[in-house]
């Protein structure tokens, strides 16, 4: 795209677009670390991810701040105006990714040794690599305004669901099956349930990659997954 | 949503006709204009809609003012101008050598950038118009006058001084005293050339104002720098370079998702 009259304009908005870059790279980096340190027990680890965080906020709040800003200075219309707003939305997205990792972390210290299944571990993992997929996925389309990229993204959340839907009834019958279990599962669930949360930030961002490269919105509602409010419990099973 | 700018620029204006279910009012049908040899305007056909605000913008030379005043067709004050095609207002082709031009003037209202008020009193600004083609008793004439002075928000600034000189107001209100001696002729279309660029920013947001007001009762079209002026207070905006109408379309589209890039380069200030 052709380069604006005034120069410090382009400046501005590509100040957003490098914030929200490095929002992602430590977004990115936390989620590996936390799920990391959940299996392998790694009591550092999770103490990194937590302290990541305030830099993430300070971002999220730097770019709030600089898009309004660019929007009482230039009064930007058009694609410009579209930039501006799916900064401040992008950003809020890639915070709550950030806060939903470190969450997982805080359990991950909570959990400590506890014994946690292998299959329930091996489960979190394998979300977690097709969250990351995502992520990674869904900044490579903002940064690189491809919408068809982003429409992929949107497209493949279906299966995290599905996922999520399968961890929760195995923690589910491995609560029933011992109340000793309880305390972990807990916090395993809580954990299925961050990366499950993170697709949907995923999602969000795909959203609004569409709608700042077109200008509209995705009209079709997204397929979801999500079975785990038909899991009942009943007693004696 | 339906997309409003096509390819040909003959078909350009008028298919937004057909969405918005609106009457057109001005209907522009394969203007040339000519200063001389030189061609200001290109084989224009654009639809002005009743009762709306339509704004013209694009960057200076464009051809904007000069499809302004062909509505009025005061380019006529200067021989080597000449316009060819059709301007239909309410179907009537106003470039017809068998229209009256003074009668059309009073139907076609017209507000420059700079405010022009008569050198006479504020009344005789508004009554000298209206004497040119009425004979009315004064107190009809005195009532004419205030409602113009009302509906260009002037009144009660006026009220007690309406024998003073127009020259003696200040810049905004000569500007709503000029809007006022054009309301005073019922005309059926304003045109506005720039009517607050030489404005403070209080004068400007009276203005726009006034403008919002008049749109129930008028069908405006606006000539303006000021993209966001454009979009604040016009329903229509046409993008015209190099004498030919670019885009036009409703203005939220035009200003949040314009469908040319040359469009989109003017208004966010990637042009030139």
């Amino acid at each position: 795209m052709a380069e604006h009259i005034v120069s410090s304009y382009d400046n501005d908005l590509q100040g957003l677009r490098q914030r929200i870059s490095e929002m992602g790279g430590i977004s990115e980096k936390m989620l590996v670390d936390a799920v990391a340190a959940l299996a392998r027990h790694d009591k550092m680890m999770a103490q990194t991810v937590i302290a990541s965080d305030p830099r993430l906020d300070l971002l999220h709040r730097e770019v709030e701040e600089s898009a309004i800003l660019t929007i009482a200075r230039r009064q930007p219309l058009a694609v410009d105006l579209r930039e501006t707003i799916s900064a401040i939305r992008i950003s809020g997205d890639v915070e709550r990714i950030g806060d939903l990792a470190k969450n997982i972390a805080k359990r991950a210290l909570a959990i400590g040794g506890e014994f946690q299944p292998h299959k329930i571990v091996v489960g979190l993992q394998h979300m977690n690599d097709l969250v990351l997929g995502q992520l990674k996925d869904v900044l490579d389309a903002y940064a690189q305004k491809d919408t068809a990229k982003a429409l992929d993204v949107w497209k493949r959340d279906g299966a995290i669901d599905a996922l999520y839907t399968s961890l929760f009834r195995e923690l589910l019958t491995y609560m029933m099956e011992d109340p000793r279990n309880i305390s972990f599962c807990t916090h395993l669930l809580f954990c299925a349930k961050n990366i499950e949360r993170i697709g949907d930030h995923t999602t969000n961002i795909a959203e609004t990659v569409h709608y700042l490269v077109t200008g509209e919105t995705l009209a079709i509602d997204r397929p979801k997954n999500d079975r785990s409010i038909d899991a009942s419990v009943e007693a004696g099973v | 949503m339906s997309t409003i700018a096509l390819n040909t620029s003959s078909a350009i204006g008028n298919a937004a006709a057909a969405d918005t279910g609106v009457p057109v009012r001005i209907a522009v049908k394969n203007l040339n204009f000519y200063y001389g040899d030189f061609r200001g305007l290109k084989d224009i056909s654009i639809d002005f809609y009743d009762r709306q605000v339509t704004a013209l913008i694009g960057p200076s030379g464009c051809g904007k003012s000069t499809l302004l005043r062909t509505f009025n067709r005061i380019y006529s004050l200067y021989p080597e101008q000449r316009a060819d095609g059709e301007i239909l207002l309410d179907g009537q082709n106003v470039l017809s050598p068998s229209v009256d031009v003074n009668e059309l003037r009073a139907r076609v209202g017209m507000v420059f950038q700079k405010p022009t008020p008569f050198p006479m009193s504020i009344y005789d600004n508004i009554a000298f118009g209206i004497k040119l083609y009425e004979r009315l008793p004064k107190s009809e004439l005195d009532g004419r006058v205030e409602e113009a002075l009302r509906k260009a928000a002037l009144w009660d600034e006026a009220k007690d001084k309406l024998r003073q000189s127009g020259m003696s107001l200040s810049g905004g209100q000569q500007q709503r005293l000029c809007i006022a001696r054009t309301i005073a002729q019922k005309p059926e279309v304003i045109l506005l050339d720039e009517p607050t660029s030489a404005l403070d920013p209080i004068s400007t947001g009276k203005i726009e104002e006034l403008i919002e007001q008049l749109r129930s009762e008028f069908t405006i079209v606006i000539v303006t720098h000021n993209m966001q002026q454009a979009a604040r207070i016009s329903q229509f905006t046409a993008f015209m370079y190099l004498g030919e109408v670019v885009e036009f379309g409703p203005t939220t589209k035009m200003f949040m998702n314009p469908s040319k890039k040359q469009t989109q380069d003017y208004i966010t200030g990637r042009f030139g």
